[in-house]
């Protein structure tokens, strides 16, 4: 069927965001959430937390314009950020947080900003990773992402 | 009987059903989490917000089984939250965060949670929350009796709204047959319920503001370090409610109390709910007696002078009684600590401190923002124990807390935040009840003489705590209030503004007034005339009238204002309010600041809420002599003849009572 090809792309798309280190299994756990009644579950909740980080990603760029920098602030901000990343299972997205982080605890501006634009990219790259494969994921049919091999 | 326990299937298939309410600000995560207990078969309700999650809770005590809450919340602290629910509903809450560190682990355990799981939260984990439940309900029919038969729900349904709902708690203690709605509505068989009991399954006891309110007062009364739970069950006069309710409530609430306290210790300050002006939390702490007052001194010369001689009042010893002065309730979430009475020295910071230090225990994290309390205070109390009132401007979510809990805080309402006074009962509550609930009875007890009855303890979570800090206070208030009759007006009024919110959180508000009281009767030296203008309102305190605490007339305690503080002391519902009535009383401080503060202290259920009523009067002379301020005071005492309540057994302790 022409939906074997699609459902191998799906897969090695899917392995490969893991592989690679975009996401961990924090994302699986998504995965395993989603069933009849919730079969768009984990695109759900991705767009939801882009949605909602974009908010955050405004923030911390609006206080890291700031000077001088107010530390506490952006660690609180990135705090937030971490914890939604986490949740969906952005690995290298949470890294980078965890890294700002750092900077801010040891008060390193130059580190917190060189950080965050990294952060940005990978949030960005992730971002159409995740939009290319939704979308292939919903070509393909709500069953076959159910049936997506963990 | 609990109509809708008996459907819930939780009886049944539980834990299936097991009604969970989520708390997260943050909505991915709070997708994730319904899904995940969704998925665990769990009857889920999510909000993104704490105060949303409050009122649920409130409005139906018996709807959730359990909460599960994110730490870091823009609206409120986490840990005030769970404070909170802790000590009204005695839900078990289970908190969440993406921040692994031992010491917010750790602090969520003082807090009292039963659980601390890390983001991203696994199915796994949520798996089993329902233990939590479980075991709660076992314990508590341990405690209550032994007699475990009965299975949750009816516990926590006692809308207890206060002792009102006494019959309702009655029900599901249920001393005597099953629980049935009649539960006699005699009070006096408190004593004997415990023993009734045995043989029924109790169903867990709600401890409901009012009913945290007569706890803590009965605590209080009977010295925090003595109370023993027999003796409070007779106190307190509740129906169905054994001994074991009681027991083990006291434990938590000395629990907070040393909490409190060790944070408060750490204040300097014990803003003695005057509310600093300074969001910075009264702490505070453990009055040891007198000794902040040297510190309080601090920067005013007069006010040292008041502390000194508070010091030897005999006030002040009282409220070393409070098992370590736990009046630093507050310090859960900071807001209102209050500082050992020996903080009450720092004099620059006190003065600023004193306003938060009644909290309002709104969550209105703002009310103690707004509140500049104890604009005078600050100047006397220089300790940051004010944060109770004072807390409220930085007031974010935890100082909402603080006032309610920090009963004993309250004092420091000098800032008309009514959160302060009123705090959110919620938050004094938690603050009060843990730690301060020993404090507090005895404060209570102590410092309103006349608090007898305080009425339900609805807002005694709020007075609580306040009243621990008063009564932890109670040394400082000693101290502090000198500082407060020294402001002539700063009472405590942390009449926030807010108490109108608040109000159902108790009125916390009492306890800032109280503390300004007594410590204008400490003052006894220079302020004696002050003392004096207290002393009218204290009898109005020491009513343990259960006050409602009537919105904190906007108190205004701003900064730079004239304190305007009209001492006119009502004691509502026990709790011991000095209201300034009309002319603030201008009390120079130190530090030039000059709190726009009308201490009206209105007693309400309890709680002595000073509310700083319209500012303005200038109290000449600087401050520099209590002795103005007191005959400014008595003057207006006069000219008011205010204290709602006559009889206000004015005694040293009678300011402080308002806890």
């Amino acid at each position: 069927m022409e939906r074997n090809p699609m459902r191998r792309q799906l897969a090695s798309m899917r392995k490969s965001l893991f592989d690679q280190g975009y996401l961990d299994e924090q994302f699986m756990e998504l995965e395993q959430l989603l069933d009849d009644a919730n079969p768009n579950f984990v695109e759900e909740v991705v767009t939801l937390y882009y949605r909602d980080s974009a908010r955050l990603i405004l923030n911390l760029d609006r206080a890291l314009e700031r000077r001088p920098l107010d530390f506490s602030k952006l660690d609180g901000l990135m705090h937030q950020f971490k914890g939604s990343s986490s949740s969906i299972g952005a690995k290298k997205v949470k890294a980078e947080s965890t890294l700002f982080r750092e900077y801010c605890k040891s008060g390193n501006a130059e580190g917190c900003m060189r950080t965050f634009q990294q952060l940005k990219k990978e949030y960005a790259t992730l971002r159409k990773k995740l939009e290319t494969y939704f979308q292939l994921a919903r070509q393909i049919g709500p069953m076959e992402s159910a049936n997506r091999p963990k | 009987m609990r109509v809708e326990r008996v459907i819930s299937d939780e009886n049944d298939s539980f834990p299936v059903g097991m009604r969970v309410l989520a708390v997260d600000d943050d909505p991915t995560c709070l997708l994730l989490l319904e899904t995940l207990l969704t998925k665990c078969k769990y009857n889920v309700t999510t909000t993104s917000q704490a105060i949303t999650a409050l009122k649920m809770l409130r409005e139906n005590k018996n709807k959730f089984d359990l909460v599960i809450s994110d730490v870091h919340m823009p609206d409120m602290d986490g840990f005030k939250l769970l404070e909170l629910v802790g000590l009204e509903m005695d839900l078990p809450v289970i908190m969440l965060s993406a921040n692994g560190d031992t010491k917010l682990v750790m602090k969520g355990i003082t807090h009292g949670a039963c659980d601390y799981l890390l983001k991203p939260v696994r199915i796994e984990e949520l798996q089993n929350i329902w233990q939590h439940v479980i075991r709660r309900k076992k314990f508590d029919r341990k405690d209550q009796d032994g007699s475990g038969s009965q299975d949750k729900p009816y516990i926590d349904s006692s809308e207890a709204a206060g002792l009102g709902n006494v019959d309702q708690n009655g029900k599901f203690n249920k001393k005597r047959k099953d629980q049935n709605e009649d539960e006699d509505e005699e009070r006096d068989e408190n004593g004997h319920d415990n023993e009734d009991l045995s043989t029924q399954k109790k169903p867990r006891v709600v401890w409901s503001v009012e009913l945290h309110r007569k706890f803590v007062a009965a605590v209080n009364q009977l010295g925090v370090e003595k109370a023993v739970p027999k003796k409070i069950l007779e106190l307190m006069n509740v129906e169905n409610l054994t001994r074991e309710n009681v027991a083990s409530h006291l434990q938590k609430f000395r629990l907070y109390l040393k909490r409190i306290s060790c944070v408060a210790n750490q204040q300097a300050n014990m803003a003695a709910a005057l509310g600093s002006v300074d969001s910075t939390h009264l702490r505070m702490g453990t009055m040891n007696g007198l000794g902040n007052f040297h510190t309080l001194a601090g920067p005013d010369q007069i006010h040292n002078a008041a502390f000194r001689s508070f010091q030897h009042s005999g006030v002040l010893r009282r409220l070393n009684t409070p098992a370590g002065v736990g009046i630093s309730g507050l310090p859960s979430s900071g807001l209102v600590q209050l500082s050992p009475v020996q903080n009450l020295g720092n004099t620059s910071t006190y003065q600023r401190k004193l306003q938060s230090f009644v909290i309002p225990g709104n969550h209105n994290a703002n009310i103690l923002q707004g509140m500049p309390m104890s604009l005078e205070f600050d100047q006397l109390q220089n300790n940051r124990a004010a944060s109770h009132v004072g807390q409220f401007p930085s007031v974010d979510n935890t100082t909402v807390l603080p006032v309610s809990s920090i009963s004993g805080s309250l004092i420091d309402a000098g800032c008309s935040n009514s959160p302060l006074l009123g705090v959110t009962s919620n938050s004094l509550l938690l603050e009060g009840s843990s730690q301060l609930p020993t404090l507090h009875a005895s404060n209570l007890r102590d410092s309103v003489s006349g608090f007898p009855n305080r009425s339900t303890l609805s807002d005694f979570t709020s007075i609580a705590p306040a009243s621990n800090q008063l009564h932890g206070s109670k040394a400082d208030i000693q101290d502090q209030a000198f500082p407060i009759s020294c402001n002539a007006g700063k009472i405590i009024s942390s009449a926030p503004q807010d108490w109108n919110a608040p109000k159902k959180d108790a009125p916390y508000q009492s306890n800032v007034p109280s503390c300004s009281i007594n410590s204008l009767r400490a003052v006894n030296g220079d302020m004696a005339q002050l003392g004096q203008c207290l002393d009218q309102n204290n009898p109005i305190f020491n009513r343990n009238v259960g006050f409602d605490f009537v919105d904190p007339l906007s108190i205004k305690c701003s900064e730079g204002e004239n304190l305007a503080m009209e001492p006119s002391v009502i004691e509502k519902e026990g709790y011991l309010m000095v209201q300034p009535s009309r002319q603030g009383i201008y009390i120079p401080d130190n530090e030039g600041e000059n709190f726009a503060m009308e201490p009206s202290v209105i007693e309400k259920e309890g709680y002595l809420i000073v509310q700083p009523r319209r500012q303005g009067s200038y109290i000449p002379g600087n401050l520099g002599s209590l002795e103005d301020l007191a005959s400014a005071m008595t003057k207006q005492d006069h000219d008011k003849g205010k204290p709602t309540d006559g009889d206000f057994g004015y005694n040293d302790y009678s300011l402080r009572t308002c806890i």
